[in-house]
């Protein structure tokens, strides 16, 4: 929260607590101004959280611990595939969604964990084409698990999937309030996402400032000089690959709840590479850049598509680049634009990993003496 | 005198190089023990060897009356034996008091959970590691620098650092790989001062060092490994007046290959 209060330009620096205040209100009223561009834009937004998610869990595996994990989409797909299964017409089970969310999470988990073993040697490209075997793996299983017991339901996915129930309040029913006042379910969703991100804020930060985060900084700093002062490099390995992976499972629930619907597509390489960019965009090992970076190149792609549909039809009478293929040139367009104006990131701020308060406290204590 | 660490008959070979061959050496409690031997001789393999970063061919190390486990640096930081590099391996993103609190770890228990519920424990524990830390860069004279990201730092104190980490494992043996390399007169007198300091401190020092006044000056005995053999092992006037030594940094007579 104070990277993120510090990175906000020209306040940021001048009064961080109006900052911070300034964060949090955005982050209110963003649906509600959305909301004036049409329903489609609460829609995007609720995806620009999930992406926030993703974003934050991998920026723990490759930022943090400087493990280059380009499959990282699978384990957001184990999350989305254990939701579907456990709450929709496919296998008729219907567990409610706190059961539901954990599960997930620790399947994923255990997928992180599975991947972490045979990688454990691996550094750098060997580790990022391992990786992004593992996420075409689990990929291509969701694609062809619906033969000869039909499991995943192969590339048609899985329909009709609960929504998000919390203690019998339907999210994806819009909130009546009173006769003629209801709350659209999409900000329902919003909310709920916001709070899911602000947790995992908290969460990651914690994680961050501690005898952990310091023991991923020096892993991925010198893995060697790692190993001489005594971190199990092999542990803090493989506990940086279970909770990112996570992170993916639970914000694949959520995918799943939200969407209602999965599908292996949804899931493929290029889904990856868009959160590594998004990362990497905002800059690496560090909250507030994983969280900026998520949020801009989960929208501007879509505001560039709303631009650029009828801008195309205007000038030459019809669509010419579709807009999906749109969205990876602006990707690259992004990520070329960055190397050369802020290699290190929009949001280069350099990550603590220690408080500074007890260091104050510290030579407060000595000042006294 | 006490033995802390003793070596026995260890043995590494790369490919056709044998690296090291039988060396046995014995180390006492509280001394200064110096590894000197041309380029080559086998000293930092045998501090990567001893410290676990590899596995010995054959032999084994006895520290404080049991075996030492081989190929686990961090079980073997764990018994209390510490390293620096020749070159310098700092974490370059952290600052100079982050180094230290890493160097903290292997002394320090927060798992995932007492961290993420910043239970009492773990805040006591983080408070403790971070003035713990203070006090270590206070000891090798960089306490102004905490704040400073430790690539930025001068190459003298990169290196004072990478002590002050080492100790942040509490060790009872401290290993330095070239500790005074690339120094100036002064910063080398200051070093000096810095080790016998940790000598009075009760720490052993174990020292791989090309300056041979330093080495003279510092050591209480000394080793001195050619071709990954121990061809001496004494007190340093004694071996200054070696012949095999004298041949082996000189060149020529029975060593010449």
């Amino acid at each position: 929260m104070n990277e993120l209060a510090a990175a906000v330009p020209w306040l940021g620096k001048r009064n961080p607590l109006a900052a911070r205040w300034l964060i949090i209100i955005l982050a209110i009223t963003a649906p509600l101004v959305a909301w004036q561009f049409g329903k489609s834009w609460v829609r995007i937004l609720d995806f620009a959280l999930l992406y926030m998610l993703l974003a934050m869990g991998l920026n723990l595996v490759v930022g943090f611990a400087g493990l280059l994990d380009l499959g990282y989409i699978a384990f957001y797909a184990v999350g989305a595939y254990t939701f579907a299964f456990l709450a929709s017409p496919h296998f008729d089970v219907h567990l409610p969604f706190w059961t539901i969310l954990p599960l997930g999470a620790g399947f994923a988990a255990m997928a992180g964990i599975m991947l972490g073993f045979p990688v454990l040697r691996l550094r750098g490209d060997y580790l990022a084409i391992v990786t992004l075997g593992f996420g075409e793996i689990v990929r291509i299983f969701m694609l062809n698990l619906n033969y000869p017991v039909n499991i995943t339901n192969g590339p048609q996915g899985i329909n009709m999937i609960d929504p998000i129930n919390l203690f019998g309040w339907d999210l994806s029913r819009n909130l009546q309030i009173g006769e003629n006042f209801s709350i659209n379910s999409l900000f329902l969703y919003y909310y709920f996402f916001l709070l899911a991100v602000a947790g995992s804020i908290v969460f990651v930060h914690r994680l961050q400032i501690s005898r952990v985060g310091r023991a991923w900084a020096a892993m991925r700093d010198d893995e060697l000089a790692a190993k001489a002062i005594g971190i199990n490099t092999r542990n803090m390995k493989l506990l940086a690959f279970s909770l990112g992976a996570t992170f993916g499972g639970l914000s694949g629930c959520l995918f799943g709840a939200f969407q209602g619907f999965v599908s292996p597509e949804s899931f493929s390489l290029m889904e990856s590479i868009a959160v590594l960019t998004m990362v990497v965009f905002g800059g690496m090992g560090n909250i507030a850049g994983a969280l900026v970076g998520a949020f801009v190149l989960a929208l501007l792609p879509e505001i560039l598509r709303d631009v650029a549909v009828p801008l195309q039809q205007t000038l030459f009478g019809h669509v010419l680049l579709d807009p999906e293929v749109l969205r990876m040139l602006l990707l690259s367009l992004a990520m070329i634009l960055m190397m050369l104006l802020r290699p290190a990131g929009l949001i280069p701020a350099r990550a603590r990993y220690s408080h500074d308060h007890h260091l104050s406290n510290k030579l407060k204590q000595e000042a006294a003496k | 005198m006490i033995t802390l660490l003793e070596a026995r008959n260890i043995g590494k070979r790369f490919g056709g190089l044998q690296a090291l061959s039988d060396v046995s050496l014995t180390i006492r409690k509280g001394e200064v023990y110096g590894l000197i031997g041309p380029n080559g001789a086998g000293k930092t393999t045998f501090f990567n060897v001893l410290t676990g970063a590899y596995t010995p061919d054959g032999g084994e190390f006895v520290f404080n009356g049991s075996e030492l486990p081989t190929g686990k640096p961090h079980k073997v930081v764990g018994r209390g034996i510490a390293r620096t590099f020749q070159n310098i391996r700092l974490f370059r993103e952290l600052t100079a008091l982050e180094n230290v609190m890493a160097g903290h770890h292997i002394r320090t228990k927060a798992g995932v959970w007492g961290v993420l519920t910043q239970n009492r424990f773990t805040r006591e524990e983080e408070r403790l590691t971070t003035e713990r830390a203070y006090e270590l860069l206070k000891y090798v004279g960089i306490e102004r620098f905490a704040e400073v990201v430790s690539k930025n730092l001068s190459y003298g104190d990169q290196r004072r650092l990478e002590i002050a980490r080492a100790l942040a494992t509490e060790p009872q043996l401290l290993a330095l790989d070239e500790p005074a390399a690339g120094m100036n007169a002064t910063e080398t007198a200051q070093l000096k001062a810095l080790i016998e300091q940790i000598r009075r401190d009760g720490i052993t020092v174990m020292l791989i060092e090309h300056d041979v006044k330093l080495v003279m000056g510092l050591c209480d005995r000394v080793a001195v490994l050619d071709f990954g053999k121990k061809i001496a092992e004494d007190v340093p006037a004694v071996v200054q007046k070696n012949e095999a030594v004298i041949a082996a940094y000189l060149g020529g007579g029975k060593h010449a290959h």
